[in-house]
């Protein structure tokens, strides 16, 4: 439960951001993100809510880890199931 | 070495090299502790423990919220589930956890109506559309606590309401290490958490205590830099915090999430599972935020259970040695036989953060020598 998700906010409406996730465009709350945000950044995702925006610098290589992660499990392996489970957790 | 699993594998064998040298310097045995679920997957998924030299012990403490919730809260949810037009909302995790007598799912297999969420925004969508009461079971540390806070603030409808058995790390590190027996010589922190509340929150932590904390994050390159940095601070006998995760964790942490979080919960002392009552360990509802505060709005008679014994088999769980570092998974004589992930009967097998359940599903410290070298 403490990894989170990272997704692209491709729009905001009040405290709300249309969120994509690999293709899966999600909604998420804006309402404890450490930073302002705008379309176009990238966002932690966590049951729900950004946590935080997350630095350009690391936008690649933050991907790069969950596509793997994703990549290698299945539901029946934990770290997969956390990540599907953190982008479900968003509103549809 | 899975080549594809670490994007760089020659640092990962330099950084398992680092920890190699640094082990033979202090020259014994150093045991040290990580408090969070996430960590111990990346530990037991890409096989960490065979890089580990063989005199340092990584070990799980309470990072599974799941895991930690306690008896009587798990009862508070059966007993809430079980009232005529009540329903719970809660993470999967939470239904096979036993309670005194009965779990979330036995209640749900006698007819209460559990809805499966993966955040409180959910829940609050059921309670929107349903003309029942939908109490959230909300379970999880800080990081999670923070998302319950927000909905809070945001104003759920009258039919919401929120049981807490959120949990605050930074406590029971305390608790852990003023253990008696403990052989834990430093804490290795959660990125995400410490993201919320900033690496300052351990500052304190380390002037009382002689063990350093090092933040980490949960690449398998983020832990073995962690681990050598932590590693290092036991050797030169230095108590301070390091912070490994720059590109995620700040000293201040996330004010916003902070600010709301600590407007909606106030900490209290209370239990952990098998572990230990915790000074300020629980995160319970503020009276200003009464109104959604499940605890008030239901009567719960928890006396009702007090007349059943444990289950004989509870009895000989292990799962709060295993979470406070005396002992491991292994040393349980019900792993992997009475307690399975089907059947479990501590905790710690139900949840996917879960020390038995994670060592179940991949065999615990598995000898990967021949393959890492």
């Amino acid at each position: 439960m403490c990894l989170g998700v990272p997704g692209k906010v491709v729009e905001i409406n009040g405290s709300m951001a249309t969120v994509d996730f690999w293709g899966v465009r999600r909604q998420v709350c804006l309402d404890i993100v450490d930073e302002p945000v705008a379309v176009g950044d990238y966002i932690l995702n966590h049951v729900g809510f950004a946590i935080r925006r997350i630095p350009s610098e690391s936008i690649g290589e933050t991907l790069a880890y969950y596509e793997t992660l994703l990549a290698e499990g299945d539901e029946s392996d934990p770290m997969a199931a956390d990540v599907l489970g953190e982008i479900e957790a968003t509103t549809a | 070495m899975n080549e594809l699993q670490f994007r760089n594998p020659e640092l990962a064998r330099a950084l398992a090299h680092q920890l190699e040298t640094l082990m033979k310097e202090i020259g014994r045995e150093v045991s040290v502790m990580h408090v969070c679920g996430s960590h111990e997957q990346a530990i037991a998924k890409f096989g960490l423990r065979s890089l580990f030299p063989k005199k340092l012990n990584v070990i799980m403490g309470p990072g599974c919220p799941v895991c930690v919730t306690d008896v009587p809260e798990v009862d508070e949810g059966v007993l809430l589930a079980e009232q005529p037009n009540v329903e719970i909302a809660t993470y999967g995790d939470m239904l096979k956890v036993p309670g005194t007598v009965r779990s979330l799912a036995d209640a749900q297999a006698a007819g209460a109506k559990i809805h499966i969420v993966y955040g409180p925004s959910q829940a609050v969508e059921i309670a929107r559309k349903s003309d029942k009461e939908i109490v959230f079971f909300a379970t999880g540390f800080e990081t999670t606590a923070v998302a319950t806070a927000a909905i809070l603030i945001a104003g759920p409808p009258d039919n919401f309401s929120i049981l807490s058995a959120h949990k605050y790390i930074p406590p029971v590190m305390e608790i852990v290490a003023e253990m008696p027996d403990t052989r834990i010589e430093g804490f290795l922190a959660a990125g995400h958490a410490a993201a919320i509340t900033g690496y300052g929150v351990f500052e304190e932590f380390v002037e009382r205590h002689a063990q350093p904390v090092v933040v980490a994050g949960f690449e398998p390159l983020d832990i073995l830099a962690g681990l050598v940095e932590l590693v290092k601070l036991v050797r030169d006998g230095e108590r301070k915090v390091v912070n490994t995760f720059p590109r995620c964790v700040s000293r201040e942490g996330n004010l916003a999430a902070q600010e709301q979080l600590w407007r909606v919960f106030r900490p209290c002392g209370g239990r952990w599972r098998g572990i230990a009552h915790v000074p300020n360990g629980n995160l319970r509802l503020r009276d200003e935020f009464a109104k959604w505060d499940a605890r008030k709005r239901f009567t719960i008679d928890l006396r009702s259970l007090w007349d059943f014994a444990p289950p004989q088999l509870a009895n000989q769980c292990i799962c709060g040695d295993i979470m406070a570092g005396i002992r491991n998974p292994v040393d349980c004589r019900l792993f992997n036989k009475e307690c399975l992930p089907e059947t479990p009967v501590g905790a710690c097998m139900v949840s996917n953060e879960g020390t038995c359940k994670i060592w179940h599903l991949y065999g615990g410290i598995p000898d990967l020598s021949e393959v890492a070298s």
